[in-house]
């Protein structure tokens, strides 16, 4: 069993990440820390993905002209175009946790719920039977 | 242009298709003035339509094309690859843009600050840009690029209605969050496949992954992608962000996403359940059985249901919405070529319906400023044209003779009957019947209510009638004449489903 957990260890570390994402996204009220949490679980998946890249014995993927192991490059790559997509996610996600504190006076999901529960009463104040 | 230069540039059109509008949106950000941006993103969207139209006629012509990106080989390079299915989606994207941007001006200047202008038309162009991108792509990482250019800028449209109703803010910060989960579930998808196959090029996984119909990790793949696309593209249960999104959103917004954004999310999950994963037997093959058809069902049959009890029309549209996108992934989870064909069919015709419906509330919007029961009231008086094409879209929606929702159901209730499944045809009845129910609520408050006293409303100006129409002379055309728009669903079908197309 222990041997399990250690030969597998990074994929342990990537579904613990996840799971602390995805936890956070859900169960906390803060809209920064919702935010957080998206970014814990995006960084999981970087992890999956770098150390599915990993060949044992590997170097760093540098053309030297020599003939050697190295690990693969192409997650790497990947991973970088994934981390812009993070890093812009999270960007506008805390623009919009600002514009929303301006709006609200809140960044707590439960007060914004109230306030827009008043909002929709508004709506229907001139309903119809 | 000489004829030299036009078929010098025919062999790049699928490059142009993406690159054009993407190009287009610094160049728009640049332009600063709200006019200006306007003109030059109503222009990009032409030019991307005719780009689209050329290359759908090559495809029916000559079959599936390939084109390596910037000249490099398909296991190193990105290629794209167009055949019926994609060739298809692109036009009505492209073409949803076409038919949405010369409406906007009036519509934007109405509902959006000033100085916000050209940074709208600036995300537009990159969600143009984005759902292009993600249809035309034949790399399944490119696929996860595309997906979140085009979400980042949706984010950014729905949230532009903010100067209306501060609401339209936690609405796109909600789908930011769940589209974000949605996307990332998709990569990781990506990831263990690439773990077993170790190519990210679409054809090669589709020869790849059916040798490992058995493999765990195939299965947990497979798993993520279904549901971090089921939340991209709103199926009942994970469709919490759209009523929402669709409401707060700006007039051109909400018809612009509600046409195009969920029906390409569709179009992604078809090329993976179908060319990728291609389930013949096993866990696969049961999901679509046990997972994707009773939800298809149930959210058909809920969401109309929360429709009828909708207030606000906008936000009742969108849960009409969630409903129809229950028929196409009814028709996906067939799995057959009628339900497939059944299923794009609709993919096709709901933009049609949809965009129709959303422009003609975009009209209500700007000359009333109330989209809700009472806002409408008497209007079939008052703004007679825009009223008869909401009356006319909405009639597409039921499913009336004549109408392109007509024909959507048609193949779906034949598919369901082919295979002798029928209470899967009277759910599709009955569910029909249901939107008789809110489309009648919003007829009867247009033409049997006298209009709220004192309130003087003028039609709709012509800039936004004319789009508006166009797409509802589409509804009735194409619901009319169904060869075409059938043909070509086939020939996708079948191409997905691995046969001779």
């Amino acid at each position: 069993m222990l041997e399990l957990f250690l030969a597998k260890y990074n994929y342990w570390i990537v579904i613990l990440l996840m799971m602390t994402g995805l936890y956070i996204v859900v169960a906390r009220g803060n809209l920064v820390k919702k935010i957080i949490g998206l970014n814990v679980f995006q960084t999981s998946v970087f992890i999956l993905y770098i150390s599915m890249g990993k060949v044992a014995g590997g170097t760093a993927p540098i053309l030297t002209g020599r003939d050697e192991i190295f690990s693969n490059p192409i997650p790497h790559v990947l991973i970088l175009t994934a981390i812009v997509v993070g890093i812009a996610t999270t960007a506008l996600g805390l623009a919009f946790v600002v514009r929303i504190r301006e709006a609200y006076d809140s960044i707590e999901d439960d007060e914004i719920d109230d306030a827009e529960k008043q909002d929709m009463a508004r709506d229907l104040e001139g309903r119809l039977p | 242009m000489t004829g030299a230069t036009l078929s010098g540039i025919v062999p790049h059109l699928p490059a142009l298709q993406v690159v054009v509008p993407l190009l287009a949106a610094p160049v728009c950000f640049l332009l600063r003035r709200g006019v200006i941006c306007w003109g030059f993103a109503t222009l990009v969207s032409w030019a991307a339509f005719a780009t689209s139209l050329v290359l759908l006629q090559v495809v029916l012509a000559d079959g599936t094309i390939r084109y390596e990106m910037g000249g490099w080989a398909a296991p190193w390079g990105i290629e794209y690859v167009i055949d019926a299915t994609n060739a298809i989606v692109l036009v009505i994207v492209s073409g949803i843009g076409s038919a949405v941007m010369p409406y906007a001006r009036r519509s934007v200047m109405a509902e959006i600050p000033a100085n916000q202008h050209g940074l709208y038309y600036t995300a537009y162009l990159l969600c143009l840009a984005g759902l292009l991108g993600v249809t035309i792509t034949g790399d399944a990482f490119n696929v996860f690029v595309f997906l979140e250019i085009t979400s980042l800028s949706s984010y950014i449209l729905v949230s532009a209605g903010a100067g209306m109703d501060r609401r339209a803010l936690t609405a796109a910060y909600n789908y930011l969050v769940l589209g974000t989960v949605g996307a990332t579930f998709f990569v990781i998808g990506v990831g263990l496949l690439y773990m077993v196959t170790g190519t990210l090029n679409i054809i090669d996984l589709s020869e790849r992954v059916p040798a490992l119909q058995h493999n765990r990790t195939v299965h947990v793949a497979f798993a993520f992608i279904v549901v971090g696309m089921g939340l991209k593209l709103a199926l009942f249960p994970l469709h919490t962000w759209l009523p929402n999104a669709y409401t707060y959103a700006p007039s051109t917004g909400t018809a612009f996403l509600a046409a195009t954004s969920t029906k390409v999310s569709v179009y992604v999950l078809l090329r993976f359940l179908f060319v990728v994963f291609a389930p013949s037997y096993g866990f696969m093959a049961l999901t679509l059985d046990y997972v994707l058809l009773p939800l298809a069902l149930i959210g058909m049959v809920a969401a109309t249901v929360a429709a009828i009890y909708q207030y606000n029309i906008k936000r009742l549209l969108a849960y009409s919405s969630v409903a129809q996108i229950g028929y196409m992934v009814l028709g996906i989870a067939y799995g057959s070529v009628e339900g497939l064909t059944a299923a794009i069919l609709h993919l096709f015709n709901h933009a049609l319906m949809k965009g129709a419906l959303f422009l003609a509330l975009g009209c209500i919007m700007l000359r009333v400023g109330d989209v809700t029961m009472r806002g409408v009231q008497g209007l079939g008086r008052q703004m007679p044209w825009t009223m008869a094409a909401f009356v006319t879209g909405g009639l597409s929606l039921i499913g009336v003779p004549l109408t392109v929702g007509f024909i959507s159901k048609w193949y779906l209730i034949t598919a369901a009957l082919d295979d002798g499944r029928w209470p899967i045809a009277a759910v599709i009845l009955a569910s029909s019947l249901l939107a008789i129910i809110y489309v009648w609520k919003i007829v009867e408050a247009a033409y049997l209510k006298e209009p709220p006293e004192g309130r003087v409303v003028r039609e709709a100006p012509l800039s936004m009638l004319v789009p508006t129409w166009v797409l509802v002379l589409a509804n009735i055309g194409f619901g009319i004449n169904a060869e075409f728009t059938v043909g070509v669903a086939r020939t996708a079908a079948m191409g997905l489903l691995g046969g001779a197309p």
